[in-house]
């Protein structure tokens, strides 16, 4: 150990070390240490006042055996003591032990931080460089309280030390990187500002580093730095390989400076003063022409460090995207790097280049490197290279070239790594659509993809190709003979037959002329796959069966013979069976002209923004694991399904067939509000305190006696206020959290409790509604130590709300103390039946940074029930009054919750209906009636909940005058169980 | 921006980490399996930058130890890739052939030395002699990681 033999003295701890070292076993170990501690303890605790270098010694010791995994409980006050030593190794190993082993005791810290201060203060640059190093390390909150003010003091004075200047500029930086509210801004600014032309090298990567991470908060405050950065970037790049003695790395004049400063330049836009601008373009250039020069050292380290400022000047050609003579070049030296024999530098020229395929000035230049990089994607070793091969060429795709990628793209995802593959998959997808000439192409590629990578091909994809074929009369024929064929593949992948299925449903007359694709071929050969199928494309199938009836009625008595058989009729599965019962029935009981108008065409589809490229942006985005998990919630995944629904209109029982995709868990198109989160996401709804939804409306009442206040202004009185709900301003508020749907759902059946929480905010709602007014207070918690800044909460109406609902607010304070709690009353009016809620739009600054959050407000129509108690005659004789279809909205779904008759009584109630009891002859079932109370209209409304505990299913009805509002009510309430 | 500084084996015992945003010390030694493990499983002809999660890790082996930087995909990968490698030099000329076993014993100068020109990071020539004079060898003897204590830490030179 050649260390060892270089230290002079603390024999005692190097013989320590190697009796440790030599241990036989883990026991003889823990004996050997706790030898050494007693010796130690004996040694504090003796009369003998111990010396520096003793105390130096044993708190080694100590620092040694904590490493090893063992707990000290004792020596933090020698190690404190020994900060006070004028001895350099002594004062170095106190502040050694206290980085590694500070505890929390208060009195400790205060000694702590007193010596930190003499030191700061001694003037002797050693001792003031150990003290910042010792403050940046432990980082923590107290330590900046304390220093956070010194700092930028040090660092700015004009007699600090090169070494002490540079440690302050880093241990300023650790300050603010970990508690930004504590480093005060001030003058010294501008000073710091001015250390990017000092003279000493280390004090100028040490300022740069500081100014990139302030400068980004506030970036005018550190305008002056560009043309210093430039200035110096230019004295740098500019000098011969040798000026800068020390900072020269294998002949490169300070590589990391050079990056470092080109990075800084990259927080702002290109230099407004021509001059600077000039002096900075000729810099970038300089560093172009040096790549080309003929290497000054054979050695890899000179190449490294040149490639490193080149890569970083071409990150800032790309940044300013204004000089098309740079971007050029850029592009042309970074295509000698694609055939570089190094697999680093081929990694990276692919990666900054398809930064600049999307560049006007350089897309072209990009595209002339189609073949290397269509070789790279071919022959690369690395999976890692391959895949960057793989976004370059989707960049540099445009209609010139489009077939040439895609059809590389589909050779290269035969062999592709599992990983990659679903996102080449919706590239190849979104390629093929984007740059589609012919429609003929685009069908052809993505039968391709399903066959070549069936597995990867998200619902997505094949709903769009869906789309496209409907909507395109030209490639209904092509598309029904491609499919076809598909087809005859001895074994095809589940997706080609969902995609079969539906194309050969819809437009399979179009190919039935053909003998070799007549309509008995066209059904055996979907049927044969039927077997083998998951039941959703089982279901799809059958729908299928059905259209083939409608278009070919001489395959009737056969495919009536199939959806008789007892595997269809008696299916376990009651989507399968319910379809096979009704389409059976349909079929036998309808005549052609009812089945030819049920069952017609699908109307074309809504025109909109493929939902391929919302996919493909997710799974990009940061963290893309987490987000890909989010994806159902995402409303616009839910777009397309929705997209997909046909119709209802056309067929007579909309639940079951409605979805003639087999998209069961897709929700109908009709629900905005409450629709985004299907399935499992809500099965927490209920799971806060069991008794909460059975609030009764007694404790309400009582709730609120209590708050209202006493003074003269009733709801009415301020809802006659001329300018009611002006508060929200024309500032644009971002979209709702995603999670602000199912926070909503948890408020459709009970009025208060906690609407929102985070780190730093929490939101609890109390409300009560009575006709068609209400009244809701809203708390708003600081749950952080900080205050919040201009603190404003606002409630915006989405389209049109504002004629149906008025919310009127009353301000609140704009701070909001640590800790403390703010009230906000609101008071609403219902004007007239409403679909969408309002929107809450919280915004305030926390720590100097602005903080936003949009959710729903938690008033839904069902909040304005007058429950209403009738007899059973009354009921049966309004439900038969409400019976045009479009009276009525149904629903049937599984339950999400356990099916406990009390809780969902307690959740009816919650609803707002009154519960009626024997008015249904089925016990089992659940009926309601209430009104619905708006200024403008009342809204009568019949419900009835038929569970079914063996299928774990309910059937909901709800009649009510208005159809929109059945349709709404009935979506609020299904969500529920 | 650097996020954290790794040193660790082939057989995955870490020997030398620094972390410079908050993460668990639970989470530390997952995170470090996960890391090596990628990082071996990588062959000479595969390029030095892994995409990992939300970052980039770019690593360097040095006989049996990797050097791994895990860092924000804003960072230049090629200069962090030769600021490795200035590191090893500037160790190699301290200890004068640096070896695994230097790594794990005088673990302090290992910080003590990063710590001075990382920063997030600074020309670390210049600061050689200073390390050098500023870290005496006997206040170094210290082990991090006390399992591979006595774990056959490799005496080749790493560079």
């Amino acid at each position: 150990m050649p260390a060892v033999s270089k230290g002079d003295g603390m024999r005692g701890l190097a013989v320590f070390i190697s009796d440790i070292r030599n241990c036989k076993s883990k026991e003889a170990e823990i004996k050997r240490i706790n030898k050494e501690l007693a010796n130690i303890r004996s040694k504090f605790k003796g009369d003998k006042a111990l010396d520096g270098y003793s105390k130096k010694k044993y708190v080694c010791k100590l620092l040694f055996i904590f490493l090893l995994g063992h707990d000290i409980d004792f020596g933090h006050m020698e190690a404190v003591n020994l900060l006070s030593s004028n001895k350099y190794t002594e004062k170095q190993i106190g502040y050694l032990f206290i980085s590694v082993l500070v505890n929390s005791n208060s009195e400790l810290i205060r000694l702590i931080n007193n010596a930190i201060k003499n030191d700061l203060a001694s003037r002797n640059p050693t001792f003031m460089c150990l003290a910042l190093h010792c403050i940046a390390n432990v980082g923590s909150r107290e330590m900046g309280e304390a220093f956070a003010a010194d700092i930028p003091r040090i660092l700015v004075a004009g007699d600090s030390m090169d070494s002490v200047k540079q440690s302050a500029a880093l241990c300023l930086l650790r300050l603010y990187k970990a508690s930004p509210d504590l480093v005060p801004m001030g003058e010294w600014t501008a000073r710091v500002v001015h250390l990017l032309n000092d003279q000493h090298m280390g004090v100028v990567t040490a300022a740069v580093s500081l100014i990139t991470c302030l400068c980004k908060k506030n970036p005018d405050d550190f305008k002056t730095c560009i043309s210093l950065a430039v200035s110096r970037l230019s004295r740098i790049v500019s000098s011969a390989s040798t000026d800068l003695q020390d900072y020269t790395y294998y002949f490169v004049p300070a590589p990391w400076l050079s990056v470092k400063l080109l990075r800084l330049l990259q927080c702002y836009p290109p230099p407004e003063d021509a001059a600077v601008k000039g002096r900075l373009v000729e810099c970038l250039e300089t560093v172009l022409n040096k790549a080309q020069e003929p290497p000054k050292s054979k050695k890899v380290q000179h190449s490294n460090a040149k490639n490193a400022i080149l890569f970083e000047t071409i990150s800032l050609i790309i940044h300013y995207d204004s000089e098309p003579n740079l971007l050029v070049r850029a592009c042309n030296q970074l295509g000698q790097f694609l055939q570089h024999r190094e697999t680093n530098l081929r990694y990276l020229a692919l990666e900054s280049m398809c930064t600049l395929a999307s560049s006007e000035f350089s897309h072209e230049a990009v595209k002339t490197h189609i073949d290397t990089v269509i070789n790279a994607l071919k022959t690369e070793r690395d999976v890692s290279v391959r895949q960057r091969a793989a976004d370059l060429l989707y960049a540099m795709c445009d209609r010139s070239n489009a077939k040439q990628i895609v059809s590389e793209m589909l050779r290269y995802l035969e062999t592709a790594d599992y990983a990659i593959r679903e996102e080449i998959v919706l590239k190849v997808a979104i390629l093929a659509e984007k740059y589609a000439v012919d429609y003929s192409w685009y069908v052809d590629t993505i039968l391709n993809l399903i066959r070549i990578a069936g597995d990867y091909v998200s619902e997505e994809v094949w709903y769009r190709v869906l789309q496209i074929v409907t909507n395109r009369d030209d490639v209904q024929g092509y598309a029904a003979k491609t499919v076809f064929e598909a087809l005859q593949a001895p074994a095809c992948h589940e997706n080609m037959v969902k995609v079969g299925g539906y194309i050969l449903g819809e437009f399979g007359n179009l190919i039935a002329g053909d003998p070799r694709s007549s309509p008995p071929v066209q059904f055996s050969l979907l049927h044969s796959k039927f077997h083998l199928c998951s039941v959703a494309t089982r279901a799809l199938l059958l729908s299928t069966y059905i259209k083939f009836i409608n278009l070919f009625p001489e395959t009737k008595a056969t495919i009536q013979g199939v959806l008789r058989a007892g595997s269809q009729l008696r299916n376990a599965d009651v989507e399968l069976q319910q379809r096979a019962v009704e389409y059976l029935t349909l079929s036998s009981v309808a005549s052609t002209d009812v089945l030819a108008t049920v069952l017609e065409e699908m109307p074309p589809f809504p025109e909109r923004e493929s939902s391929i490229l919302a996919k493909l942006k997710r799974k990009k985005g940061p963290g893309a694991g987490s987000a890909l998990d989010d994806g159902r919630r995402d409303p616009s995944s839910n777009d397309i399904n929705g997209g997909m629904e046909p119709t209802p209109s056309t067929v007579s029982t909309p639940s079951p067939s409605a979805d003639l995709l087999g998209l069961r868990a897709a929700p109908p198109p009709a629900a905005p509000p409450a629709s985004a989160g299907a399935g499992n996401l809500l099965v927490d709804v209920f799971d806060g305190p069991a008794a909460q939804p059975s609030l009764g409306p007694t404790p309400e009442e009582a709730f609120l006696s209590e708050l209202e206040p006493p003074a003269p202004e009733s709801p009415m009185a301020l809802l006659a206020d001329p300018a009611p709900a002006a508060d929200p301003g024309p500032e644009d508020i971002g979209p709702p959290i995603p999670e602000a749907d199912e926070l909503l759902n948890k408020f459709v059946c009970k009025n208060n409790g906690v609407l929102f929480e985070n780190q730093l905010l929490q939101i609890g709602v109390k409300s009560e509604f009575r006709q068609n007014l209400g009244r809701m207070y809203l708390f708003y918690g600081n749950k952080t130590s900080v205050q919040f800044q201009n603190f404003s909460p606002t409630v915006v109406h989405p389209g049109d709300l504002q004629t149906q609902l008025a919310v009127q607010t009353k301000r609140v304070a704009a701070q909001v103390d640590g800790g403390a709690q703010v009230q906000q009353v609101l008071n609403i009016e219902c004007l007239r039946d409403f679909l969408t809620p309002p929107l809450l739009s919280v915004r305030f600054r926390y720590g100097g940074a602005p903080q936003a959050l949009t959710l729903k407000l938690p008033v839904t129509i069902n909040k304005f029930f007058q429950p209403t108690e009738m007899a059973a005659q009354d009921f049966f004789q309004r439900w038969k009054q409400l019976s045009l279809p479009q009276q009525e909205a149904q629903k049937i779904f599984k339950a999400n919750h356990p099916m406990d008759a009390e809780v969902t009584k307690a959740k009816l109630l919650g609803f707002g209906s009154a519960l009626l009891d024997n008015v249904d002859p089925n016990p089992e079932n659940f009926v309601g009636a209430g009104i619905i109370q708006t200024k403008a209209l009342q809204v009568g409304c019949l419900l009835r909940l038929e569970p079914n505990a063996q299928a774990q299913m309910y059937r909901l009805t709800l009649r009510t005058s208005k159809e929109p509002v059945s349709r709404h009510l009935c979506e609020l309430l299904a969500q529920q169980f | 921006m650097i996020k954290f500084f790794l040193m660790v084996n082939k057989q995955g015992q870490t020997r030398l980490s620094k972390y410079y945003e908050h993460v668990d010390i639970n989470k530390r030694t997952l995170l470090e399996t996960e890391v090596i493990k990628s990082c071996l499983s990588r062959s000479n002809e595969q390029c030095s930058f892994i995409e990992y999660k939300d970052f980039k890790l770019i690593y360097r082996q040095y006989a049996a130890l990797f050097i791994v930087v895990g860092v924000n995909d804003t960072e230049n990968e090629m200069a962090i890739y030769e600021f490795i490698h200035n590191f090893v030099e500037v160790l190699d000329e301290y200890f004068s052939r640096v070896s695994e076993l230097d790594v794990s014993f005088f673990n302090t100068v290992f910080h003590g030395t990063w710590q001075t020109h990382s920063g997030p990071y600074q020309e670390p020539i210049d600061e050689l002699p200073k390390i050098c004079s500023a870290l005496e060898p006997q206040q170094a003897c210290f082990s991090l990681d006390s399992s591979s204590f006595k774990g056959a830490a490799s005496t080749t030179p790493i560079y």
